[in-house]
């Protein structure tokens, strides 16, 4: 079933063409990950399937009453602002405080409810926000750039955690990113962008893409090298043998 | 009792700090002083033309600094520095006031009671617009206090969980507006921004969450406004600017009480 869909998507910020005729489509349960170069347009499109950046053409479906969850690439919180994480969790839709603490508990930080949101390190607010989409109990969850500031075993195991929230939940995921190797593991599907699809498919696929390659260069082939070599055992897809 | 202009004015300084507290937390956490400030220099424009028409002043009041929030929200929107502008429209606005007033100002006007307040002269129907002002201000925030809040906190996040944000930002705008009309005749154009933005700043040191921010800020103004009056009752002074005053005593006990609280 197709969640969201994009269609012929056109967005131009100021008089700078961000995305020209993009097409995109995000099916239940699947992970779909968005990459490209700075400035292709990656957090833009992610704003225009939410429906923040206005369309210059094109247009966006969505399920009927399908529930959307957002993790934003970062939050600033002024410091002028006291705000503990129950309470950001609670915005705007209030909570019980058994479903907070089980959603906490899902992604591995029980007991930080009365803990000010500002006192967080980087790993733990990425958390905190994915905590906050799940309480709304999302068909899809959109997430722009989810692990930046993590280092690496921050960033595997925040990956490892969305895995098991696609399995227990069945929600689809869109992120974006730009950390291609650990990525391509996670995803069902990678779309390539820079302004436009250059490219769609399997990781295994875009990977070997000319467009992805033209982009990306060929320095991310030993990972993803180890990536497929990892794949194949666990998932047996014939044609990778 | 009403008949007691010392009366009158605490009750009028009470009825303001109703609406200044819960909208003061929002001008602290967005950073809209400088915004505060435009909209309250505009309101001596709206003075000057509300004399020369013989409308309430406090209408030609809000009506202008409504019209200059939406400008400068206008014209930042469309990717104007925020500083400029404001700088352009809100002294701007407050010389051409002060110019117009000029003209049209009789022995009645007393620029003074505009620039600084007038707070012990406030008549019955003054208590009853400020208290009624107040309370639609109150509410309207109360009513929409989480998506005012989770606009405040992120945009995106808003738009996500299907708020306007810029629905939000308008609905500020025009309490700002309100409030201003409400307020020059207590501590006048120049000293509205510190009633929004002193106690709020006082209740940040002692609150934990934003609910209780804004009720101490609400607190806070009421206090000052309280015992701004004493002093100004017991030592001569004027009352607007002491009313300020008694607010930044608080501020600093409060900042003092937060910093030893944490250590």
């Amino acid at each position: 079933m197709t969640l969201i869909a994009a269609e012929g998507l056109n967005v131009t910020l100021g008089a700078q063409p961000v995305l020209h005729d993009v097409n995109l489509h995000l099916a239940g349960g699947e992970i779909v990950t968005i990459v490209g170069p700075n400035g292709s347009g990656k957090s833009t499109l992610l704003r225009a399937l939410l429906g923040i950046v206005p369309l210059q053409g094109g247009r966006v479906t969505r399920a009927a009453g399908l529930r959307v969850g957002y993790v934003p690439q970062k939050l600033a919180l002024d410091p002028t602002l006291p705000m503990n994480v129950a309470r950001f969790l609670s915005l705007p839709v209030r909570h019980s405080r058994a479903d907070i603490a089980a959603t906490l508990a899902r992604v591995g930080l029980e007991g930080v409810e009365t803990r000010p949101l500002a006192g967080l390190s980087g790993g733990q607010m990425q958390r905190v926000l994915l905590a906050r989409a799940l309480l709304a109990a999302p068909q899809a969850i959109l997430m722009d750039e989810p692990t930046q500031g993590l280092d690496q075993p921050g960033e595997a195991a925040f990956y490892r955690l969305l895995e098991e929230v696609r399995s227990d939940t069945g929600a689809a995921v869109l992120m974006v990113s730009h950390d291609l190797h650990v990525v391509m593991a996670a995803s069902d599907r990678v779309v390539c962008l820079n302004g436009h699809v250059c490219c769609e498919g399997s990781p295994h696929v875009v990977s070997n893409a000319p467009e992805y390659r033209a982009l990306f260069g060929e320095g991310t082939r030993g990972a993803l090298a180890l990536y497929r070599h990892h794949h194949d055992h666990h998932c047996a897809e014939p044609d990778h043998a | 009792m009403l008949d007691d202009f010392l009366t009158r004015a605490a009750i009028a300084g009470v009825g303001v700090s109703l609406a200044t507290g819960p909208l003061g937390v929002f001008v602290v956490w967005r950073r809209m002083a400088y915004f505060g400030d435009a909209t309250a220099h505009a309101a001596i424009l709206g003075v000057a033309m509300a004399l020369a028409t013989d409308l309430p002043i406090a209408l030609g009041a809000a009506v202008v600094a409504a019209a200059m929030g939406l400008t400068v929200a206008t014209l930042t929107g469309r990717g104007w520095a925020a500083d400029t502008v404001l700088g352009v429209l809100a002294h701007s606005a407050l010389a051409l006031g002060l110019v117009g007033i000029s003209f049209v100002g009789t022995v009645r006007i007393s620029l003074e009671s505009f620039l600084f307040g007038d707070i012990l002269a406030v008549s019955r129907t003054d208590l009853a617009m400020i208290w009624g002002g107040a309370v639609v201000v109150l509410a309207a925030v109360v009513w929409r206090w989480n998506r005012l809040l989770l606009s405040t906190v992120n945009e995106d996040l808003a738009y996500a969980s299907g708020i306007s944000p810029l629905r939000e930002r308008l609905a500020l705008t025009l309490a700002l507006a309100l409030v201003v009309a409400l307020s020059l005749k207590i501590v006048g154009a120049l000293l509205i921004s510190a009633l929004l933005i002193i106690p709020a700043a006082a209740a940040r040191a002692l609150s934990r969450g934003p609910e209780a921010m804004a009720v101490g800020a609400t607190l806070i103004g009421a206090v000052s406004a309280l015992a701004g009056l004493w002093a100004s009752y017991h030592f001569d002074t004027p009352a607007g600017p002491s009313i300020v005053t008694a607010a930044a005593g608080i501020f600093i006990i409060a900042a003092v009480a937060g910093r030893l609280r944490r250590t």
